[in-house]
């Protein structure tokens, strides 16, 4: 793809760390704000609801890896990991919040919270199924996998859909920035199974052009 | 504008809320969703000239102006509001009781109802405008007579002390200190007397979350959000919990639980 320039070699590993570092701005920075008495009169709520917009924004971002290489032939594999490792860093920072400033540590609600509502439900289920991914991001566990590591991960669909559920059911009413994120993990999981279909589509593509003259 | 005004049995000496929190966090759907959107975005919204059309089975229908409302025996009343969302807060409302508005218009016997109706003004209120409205507008709400003849329940027209800013209802809207907030409907246009429950906006968005009576009760469970506690807001900060247990009718119960002598309040919600 023209338009990108290719990074040099050199600059992969250091740009991976630089994706971790810039990735975790968001937290450290509502962190301060709310701190200081920057995050408005609930703070709270606001630094909890920041916390899991933006694991859902790194969700999108780790999905979106595969169609930008297929589509615009963008090959950004190598952030992949750490794209995903900073939207588990985002849900457990938001189910952090959650249960000690907003619920007090107040153990009896909080079980009941779980049991009682579903948004709540799909959210610990889903950040419980994020923790084997977590534990397993790293090249030992690939290589000791084999096979089954990508079985494992493929879990990362089924848990961005159950993100984007928790989102959708815990707003009182659907607005714009709400719908935006909701539409792009359904677009993102759409792809999926619409993908072997179009990469024989591009492949051949070329061919039949040629075949029609 | 400064408002003066007289103090109230009524009132609670519960810590206020700061001015700046009852001011900048707001639900106001017609300003937008966002707790901020209220005092941010209303500054295009003109609360004059204004006026509130009583009608319905009445004997004497009228249309008041503003000015005429401002007229009435003002009085301070400090309240706590409870969101259903679980936060609440203390406010020093300033207004007069809505039964002494309704006496004026001589309610029917056949009255048996109040319905209450927003202003529509997309060119002003930018949550009315757009593809993705969360509401439908006008926005609606409704009390059974006898609540709303309650002394407690009180059409207010201002708040610490001045004349109420856009964002809290500009400039004339309901409060019904033992419902959930949002039965207090903002910058009221018109009120009408009915035989019929009227319906009511967040019933018809989601009848199974939110029903006709939303008195405050921690024992009746939202789905989404559990009522037996609330935070308060402008007491906690970001390291300290505010939360409080929350209490029934929100702690007007002595003055109230007798409008529901006998009604299932698990039904009625």
């Amino acid at each position: 793809m023209a338009g990108i320039p290719a990074l040099p070699r050199r600059l992969h590993g250091p740009s991976i760390w630089a994706l971790y570092a810039i990735g975790l701005v968001p937290a450290a920075w509502n962190f301060y704000l709310g701190a200081t008495g920057g995050l408005g009169v609930n703070p709270v709520k606001t630094f909890e609801h920041l916390l899991g917009i933006w694991a859902l924004r790194f969700l999108i971002a780790t999905l979106a890896i595969t169609p930008l290489r297929d589509v615009l032939g963008l090959n950004w594999l190598r952030y992949r990991r750490a794209l995903g490792l900073l939207a588990f860093y985002y849900v457990l920072m938001h189910f952090s919040v959650w249960l000690i400033l907003d619920r007090g540590l107040d153990f009896g609600s909080i079980g009941a919270d779980i049991a009682k509502r579903p948004y709540i439900t799909i959210g610990i289920v889903c950040l419980a199924c994020l923790l084997p991914l977590a534990l397993t991001s790293n090249n030992w566990s690939i290589r000791r996998l084999g096979q089954r590591w990508n079985g494992l991960h493929r879990l990362i669909y089924p848990i961005a859909l159950g993100g984007a559920l928790h989102y959708f059911l815990a707003v009182k009413s659907v607005t714009l920035t709400p719908f935006v994120h909701i539409a792009l993990v359904a677009l993102l999981l759409l792809y999926r199974p619409l993908r072997k279909p179009f990469l024989n589509w591009k492949r051949g593509s070329p061919r039949l052009a040629r075949a029609s003259r | 504008a400064p408002l003066a005004a007289s103090t109230s049995q009524f009132s609670t000496d519960e810590k206020l809320t700061p001015k700046e929190a009852v001011t900048t966090y707001n639900n106001f759907y017609e300003f937008g969703t966002g707790k901020g959107d209220p005092s941010e975005k209303s500054q295009h919204f003109k609360p004059l000239p204004w006026s509130v059309k009583v009608d319905g089975m009445v004997g004497k229908p009228k249309e008041f102006g503003i000015e005429e409302l401002m007229k009435m025996q003002l009085e301070e009343r400090v309240y706590r509001l409870r969101c259903v969302e679980g936060w609440s807060m203390v406010i020093p409302w300033i207004g007069f009781p809505l039964s002494v508005l309704l006496d004026q218009v001589e309610p029917l016997g056949s009255a048996k109802y109040v319905s209450f109706e927003t202003v529509v003004r997309p060119e002003e209120m930018p949550g009315q405008t757009g593809l993705f409205q969360p509401l439908e507008w006008p926005y609606i709400e409704g009390l059974r007579l006898d609540e709303a003849r309650h002394p407690l329940t009180i059409l207010a027209v201002g708040l610490y002390g001045e004349t109420l800013p856009n964002q809290n209802g500009a400039p004339i809207r309901l409060v019904v200190p033992w419902k959930y907030g949002f039965k207090s409907i903002k910058s009221i246009v018109k009120i009408s007397l009915v035989e019929e429950q009227p319906e009511t906006t967040w019933k018809n968005s989601n009848a199974r979350e939110y029903g006709f009576y939303s008195n405050v009760n921690p024992e009746v469970d939202h789905p989404r959000w559990s009522q037996a506690t609330e935070q308060r807001i402008g007491e906690g900060g970001f390291f300290k919990v505010a939360n409080r247990p929350t209490l029934m009718f929100n702690g007007y119960g002595e003055e109230v639980a007798s409008l529901y002598e006998g009604m299932d309040l698990k039904a009625n919600y």
